[in-house]
């Protein structure tokens, strides 16, 4: 990728090329592309092992790539980490607190690194640690624990924040609550890159969310486009192990069991299509499950491309969610993704 | 809220930062119990119990006379090989030291919040114990008010730098054992709490030669008035470079 001078300063905060990382004979990261915009947040979605870690800790100037370059704010993590660090927030997975510290004293220290940082006293009351202040690190819940690790990665006013799982562990109601401060930094045009499993909070929370497995990027663009494929399928839920050739005849188009008890109907929706299939279950005592047509869910397109869950039924002559990895709606060029082993070649 | 997107400027502010970091690394040496005991009990006690109690063979001198320079040592010893090992290398297992190396606080900073936290702990340390010593036991010293503060200074640089190197490269329950077993065989050799004279003559030869030794002889001749020990100043520096060059090689940040 070239950047002309005239379009330095619409630079993405986050260029990753080329990106490829192995521990040992271990491939963590297979030459991953991805470009992050100013004030994007991007969830990197992806089974345990996928390398999102990898990934965001070459971001972070943790792990010298094998190959490829990573820039943030234009910046090398590595060479360049005095004039970034002070620019950049981050969550590590482990707290990364002293056990015997306390929150308050920890802001405190952590807000004296920054130039011009947070008030400590208002950030803790913001994340909801007002009570706790004075409770040793190792006492805090786990909920408290995450919300101090992210207070710590506000506090110098970062352009840049990169978590990692950050509500790994956390109760529903932690998980919405930490959800809504990110939803700020959005609002405030930080640039967030969050990593994580969940993918209800990869749709709540992301611009664009990119799949990676296997150190691949397997597909990229915002929630909407991923979950809207370009085929027309309909899907539904039933008690499990219905005869799908049977229904198949009956409705005039395959039928493939997913998941047991999850079948997928690839044809377009239209109201002949539900009738036959609303018939053949009656006629078959039936019960429906969900009927959805159209938007897939996001979970559908992950188990979809990644092999963590792969299909219960076999027989159909392609796999059931297979799309074509969704276009970024920015720049369509940086979101297709390649597959080719670790060359050293480098842009940007 | 607090966003940073438009302060373009960002100057790290390197002193308060070091100063910060060296205040919560020395409230941490302190407010650790099992640390307490180790840089505070065990010198204080030796002096104190063996002063009194004069079992010890302590050569021709008083016993304070011998002893003073030998808890100082000790001191010196169980500040940073023990306590600084210790929680060096906690801090290396919970992820502390990875998550500094991702704010504005460089390396060096965090090593010197470290060295100012140490040489805190310390001057309170030999204030108690050359104060005791001198209130309590009427410890009255020929010489050394040069000697002694840069003695124990070498030392501390010594010690820390071993201490690190433990605590960067062991893992933590490791640098637990091996820390505190160091410290024991050291205080055990090196004719610090005792004479040399009574341990059998090859084991003198190596506590001498070994840094908790040395820091006792120098800080002994100069309290004694007798100068500087050249030989032993070189011992003590000897083990604190050899210490400090493989620090700065196996040193790990990372759990």
């Amino acid at each position: 990728m070239t950047i002309s001078p005239a379009t330095a300063f619409e630079r993405p905060a986050i260029e990753v090329v080329g990106l490829a990382k192995r521990y040992g004979g271990t491939v963590a990261v297979d030459g991953l592309d991805l470009a992050v915009h100013r004030g994007e947040t991007l969830a990197l979605l992806g089974p345990n092992g996928a390398g999102k870690t990898t990934t965001v800790e070459c971001c972070e100037g943790y792990r010298i790539p094998d190959a490829g370059t990573v820039r943030v704010l234009g910046l090398d993590p590595r060479r360049d980490a005095a004039a970034l660090r002070p620019r950049v927030g981050l969550m590590l997975q482990e707290g990364g607190v002293y056990p015997v510290a306390r929150p308050a004293e920890v802001v405190q220290l952590f807000a004296s690194f920054y130039a011009d940082p947070l008030d400590p006293d208002a950030l803790l009351e913001r994340v909801g640690l007002d009570d706790a202040r004075r409770t040793r690190f190792r006492d805090l819940s786990g909920g408290q624990k995450q919300r101090l690790s992210l207070a710590l990665a506000l506090v110098g006013r970062p352009e840049v924040v990169f978590l990692d799982e950050p509500t790994a562990g956390l109760d529903p109601a932690a998980r919405h609550r930490t959800w809504e401060h990110l939803r700020e930094l959005r609002t405030d045009g930080v640039t967030v890159v969050l990593t994580t499993h969940l993918l209800d909070e990869a749709e709540e929370l992301a611009d664009r969310v990119a799949i990676i497995d296997h150190g691949r990027l397997i597909a990229l663009g915002t929630p909407d486009e991923l979950t809207h494929g370009d085929r027309d399928e309909l899907t539904f839920t039933a008690r499990p192990g219905l005869d799908t050739a049977d229904l198949g005849r009956a409705v005039d188009v395959e039928v493939i069991e997913m998941r047991a008890g999850r079948y997928v109907v690839h044809a377009p929706n239209d109201p002949g299509l539900v009738a036959r299939l609303a018939t053949w279950l009656e006629r078959h005592d039936v019960r429906l499950g969900e009927l959805q047509a159209g938007k897939r869910s996001l979970e559908q397109v992950f188990l979809g491309l990644t092999d963590e869950d792969p299909p219960a039924d076999a027989q159909g002559p392609r796999p059931p969610a297979q799309v074509p990895p969704a276009r970024s709606a920015g720049s369509p060029s940086d979101a297709s993704p390649r597959q080719r082993s670790d060359s050293p070649e480098v842009g940007a | 809220m607090t966003a940073g997107v438009d302060h373009p400027a960002r100057t790290t502010p390197y002193a308060r930062a070091v100063f910060a970091q060296a205040r919560m690394e020395a409230r941490l040496l302190v407010r650790s119990a099992e640390s307490l005991v180790v840089t505070l009990g065990i010198p204080l006690g030796v002096l104190v119990f063996f002063s009194s109690v004069d079992v010890l063979p302590t050569g021709e001198q008083r016993p304070v006379d011998f002893l003073v320079p030998g808890v100082l040592a000790i001191s010196v010893a169980a500040t940073g090989l023990v306590a600084v090992a210790i929680q060096t290398a906690f801090e290396r297992k919970y992820g502390v030291l990875k998550r500094l190396g991702g704010t504005p606080l460089p390396r060096w900073g965090f090593l010197a919040a470290k060295g100012l936290a140490v040489a805190a702990i310390l001057t309170v340390q030999s204030a108690l114990i050359v104060g005791i010593a001198a209130l309590v036991l009427d410890w009255r010293p020929a010489g050394g008010a040069l000697v002694l503060p840069l003695g124990v200074g070498l030392g501390a640089v010594t010690f820390t730098a071993i201490g690190l190197l433990l605590a960067g490269s062991l893992r933590a329950e490791g640098t637990l054992a091996v820390s505190n077993a160091l410290f024991l065989v050291l205080l055990l050799v090196s004719g610090v709490a005792f004479d040399a004279g009574a341990l059998p003559p090859a084991v003198a030869v190596v506590g001498q030669a070994l840094p908790v030794g040395a820091l006792g002889e120098v800080l002994r001749v100069g309290a004694s008035g007798q100068g500087v020990a050249l030989a032993a100043v070189g011992v003590l520096a000897g083990w604190g470079l050899v210490a400090i060059a493989i620090a700065a090689r196996t040193f790990r940040w990372e759990p």
